[in-house]
Order: structure tokens, then C-alpha cells, then sequence
């Protein structure tokens, strides 16, 4: 067999507060929200993943099920995991992307640190989606939160 | 679901009057689990694992290990000790050969020497000419390549730098995910367990502590801040914070107003256990042993 080439490879950060399934979860709605994945691609396997990150395996097959429920990817019996639609439609060269560069550029001449960009950014998301607005947020917020010091994590977790 | 090691009242005295390593310990590890085995120096475990290994024979007590006694299932577990020793005079390929030899019946030769080439190294080179974490590439490649059902590792990383650790432990990850290998493994270092790892043994005293789910074990504690009454719970540990507590508590029932509640971190759960050894033992159902279950409260 060919070496197939891989469309996604991980990060597990071990110090974001996020537990590892979700951050599994948030990559992948992440590069699909960038078109860095599209429908037809297929994810690693359990076992490439656990093998360049050294988590357990069901974590894995956790966060396949959750992406599986949401409707994101799809399990082929004996073939892998592959996407079935996209999320959103901003992909890396849409105008909005540009635009929001640009605010983002503006902000930091503004003075504004990130803490309140992120802030800012953060209200503007919950005025127009509501609170719940991330698909998996709701599932990070389920019983109790861990403890969290990270600003960029904290605009998904508000709603606690 | 299937049993992978089951102990029963198991003790284990070094000569005749020493206090004991393992003290009436009682446990069970379902198949499929990879489980972290935790607990201070003397605690115990490297001697539970020799057991297991069918390198050291129990004082009294029964140890099942995949459903036969622990010298017969010999062929179907791999260990692995922390000196990993190896022949310093034989090279790399002849280690594999000596490992095909020593396990004819079930040596997966393409698959130990896979493992070994992972790590990009000469076949040639001899063992003596090898760092730590080549070596333990090598035993570890000799340990999976027998295509064990249960793996044993005592303390496997101890020595080694961070890169090597976070790729082995990659290896043995990948082995548990393809062919469903149940993993005990002995550390100290937690942040490793904690991502790699899905079910713990604590143990303190010769017995076990904690046992169970790691999600199981995690969601039957809280991390509480706050004033007012903890009694109907079990404190482990408790701390002033202000005016008021901190405390890691087992709950019993919903925490009353005027608690800030948290999920702790395994970090935490295991910090408070090793802090407070008069802590009550809590085994979850599935981890009981047979003979225990009737016992087990929680």
C-alpha cells in the first residue's frame, strides 16, 4: 500500500483546560471551516493519530463519534473515516477572512491587547449566534468546567 | 467483559518478618484497558507486576493473569523492566533473532522489526553502542513483537528524554489501537498517564487505593471552594483558603449551596490520595475483584 498522504495531523496542547477529545473536535470543524478539508477526504486512522501523539486510543474514537453525530464525517466499515460536509462557508480566501484580518490589524494599532480582542470578538459572536455558537462548545460546558486561564479558550467557554 | 488480571487477597513478604510489598491486594483489570499503575516508592508495584510477569511467586493469595495462573500465561504477556536487559555484545538483528528463538509459536518478526526501524536504526549497531532510548526501542520491539494480549511496563520511560518517551509511548499507543492489547504501566509521571492512559491503579500500602475509569474515578470527586458543612461527603483532602475551604471531596449527593464546584485534574485526584494514605479505598464495580464485589460500596 501507498503511503497516502495525511490532510490533518493534531496538536494536543496538554495545558489549554481543554480536554483532548474536544480539541480533536475543534481542529477538525476548525480546518473544515477553512476548507483545509473537504468532503471525500478522509481522516487519519486511530492508530496514525495515537502513534504521532501518544494518547489513548479511544480518545480518538471519541472525538469520531462526536464529529459522526454532528453529521461532520462518516465511518466506512473496514475503510476509515471520511468527511461528508463542510462547515461554513469561509473558506482561507473568502473576503470575510480579509476583512477580519484587517479589523484584527486595525485593533492591535487601536492598542488593544488580545485579551481584548478576544473580548470583543467574543460579544460579537454571542450578539449575533447566540450564546451556544460553537457546536462542540455546548459539550465543553456539559458539567462542571475545568479550570481554564487561557484568554483564547475563554471566549468559547463564557457561556458557563 | 473479559478479565485481563485478577487478584484476589493477594500478598506478597520479602523474607519472614518484613512488612509486606503486597498486602491482601484485590483488583480487576477488564481486557482492552490501558491502565496506568501509580503509587509512592515501596508501594508496591514493581512487585505486582513481577508477579503478574510470572517472575516472582506470591506469599499467598491468588493472581489471575488472562485466566491461568501467572507462570502459564507466560507466552501471552509481555514485559518490560525498567533495566530492559538486553546482551550488550549482540547487535541489533541478532536480538530480533534471539527473540524470534526465544518466542517460536508467536514471533510477528516483520512487525518487531518494524518497530525498530521507527526508529531509524543500524541492525548492526551493537546493544552496548545504543542509548537508553534506543535500547528501550529494542526491548519494546522485542516485548510487542511476541504479539502479547497483555503488556507489562515498569516504569518503561524513567530514563529517557522527552522526545523519545512521547515516541514510544506513540508505539505502544498505536499497538493498543490495532490489535487491542491491554496495557498495565507503571510511572510517575502523571501528564504522560494522564493523556495515554484510560483506567487507574493507585496503590499505597500494599492495596489498592483507586481503581477504575479514569473518568469514572475523576467524576466521582470535586474540586470545592467555599464555607459550610462537607460532612455528608468524604473529604480526602482539605485545605484553608481564605476564610473559607478548599477541599477534594467524594461526593455523596449534590454539593450544598455556597460551593464553587470543580472537575479536578487526575493530577489533582492523585496528588490528594498520596497526601492523605488514611483516605478510604474506592474500586469501581467493573474493577472489583469477583470475590470483592459483593463488598464494594461505591
Amino acid at each position: 500500500m501507498g503511503e497516502q498522504e495525511r490532510v490533518i495531523e493534531f496538536r494536543i496542547d496538554r495545558h489549554s483546560g481543554v480536554s483532548t477529545y474536544l480539541q480533536i473536535v475543534h481542529q477538525t470543524e476548525q480546518a473544515l471551516r477553512l476548507g483545509m478539508l473537504e468532503p471525500g477526504d478522509k481522516l487519519p486512522t486511530a492508530r496514525e493519530v495515537v502513534e504521532a501523539t501518544a494518547i489513548n486510543p479511544n480518545t480518538v474514537l471519541k472525538a469520531y463519534r462526536e464529529l459522526e453525530r454532528s453529521g461532520l464525517v462518516e465511518a466506512r466499515r473496514g475503510l476509515g473515516t471520511f468527511v461528508r460536509r463542510s462547515l461554513g462557508s469561509a473558506p482561507a480566501d473568502s473576503p470575510l477572512k480579509a476583512e477580519l484580518d484587517d479589523w484584527a490589524r486595525r485593533a492591535r494599532e487601536a492598542g488593544l491587547d488580545r485579551g481584548d480582542v478576544a473580548a470583543l470578538f467574543g460579544n460579537a459572536l454571542e450578539e449575533h449566534f447566540g450564546t451556544a455558537s460553537g457546536t462542540a462548545s455546548s459539550t465543553a460546558s456539559g458539567t462542571t468546567t475545568r479550570k481554564t486561564t487561557s484568554t483564547t479558550t475563554s471566549t468559547t467557554k463564557g457561556n458557563a | 467483559m473479559n478479565t485481563a488480571l485478577e487478584a484476589t487477597g493477594l500478598v506478597k513478604r520479602y523474607g519472614r518478618h518484613a512488612t509486606a510489598a503486597l498486602d491482601d491486594c484485590s483488583f480487576r483489570l477488564p481486557e482492552g484497558r490501558i491502565s496506568a499503575l501509580v503509587g509512592p516508592n515501596g508501594a508496591g508495584k514493581s512487585t505486582l507486576l513481577a508477579i503478574a510477569a510470572g517472575l516472582l511467586r506470591q506469599t499467598s493469595g491468588q493472581l489471575r493473569v488472562l485466566g491461568a495462573g501467572p507462570g502459564e500465561a507466560r507466552a501471552r504477556v509481555g514485559y518490560l523492566s525498567q533495566d530492559k536487559p538486553l546482551h550488550p555484545q549482540l547487535s541489533v538483528a541478532d536480538t530480533l533473532r534471539l527473540g524470534a528463538e526465544l518466542n517460536p509459536d508467536r514471533w510477528d518478526a516483520a512487525y518487531a522489526a518494524g518497530i525498530v526501524e521507527q526508529g531509524s536504526l543500524d541492525p548492526r549497531t551493537k546493544v552496548r553502542a545504543l542509548s537508553g532510548g534506543q535500547r528501550t526501542r529494542v526491548a519494546l520491539a522485542i516485548a510487542l513483537g511476541k504479539r502479547p494480549e497483555l503488556m507489562l511496563l515498569d516504569e518503561p520511560m524513567a530514563d529517557l528524554d522527552p522526545l523519545a518517551r512521547h515516541e514510544l509511548m506513540g508505539t505502544l499507543m498505536a499497538d493498543a489501537a490495532e490489535h487491542g492489547t491491554t496495557v498495565l504501566m507503571s510511572s510517575h509521571i502523571v501528564a504522560e498517564l494522564a493523556d495515554a492512559c484510560d483506567h487507574l491503579l493507585l496503590l499505597g500500602g500494599g492495596r489498592i487505593r483507586l481503581g477504575g475509569g479514569i473518568d469514572d474515578l475523576i467524576g466521582a470527586h470535586s474540586l470545592v471552594t467555599g464555607r459550610g458543612d462537607l460532612s455528608k461527603h468524604t473529604v480526602v483532602e482539605s485545605r484553608a483558603s481564605g476564610r473559607g475551604v478548599t477541599a477534594l471531596i467524594r461526593r455523596d449527593g449534590p454539593v450544598g449551596e455556597g460551593w464553587q464546584v470543580q472537575e479536578p485534574s487526575l493530577e489533582e485526584l492523585l496528588l490528594a490520595h498520596l497526601r492523605s494514605p488514611e483516605a478510604p479505598a474506592l474500586i469501581t464495580p467493573s474493577t472489583a475483584s469477583t470475590a470483592d464485589r459483593t463488598a464494594v460500596t461505591a
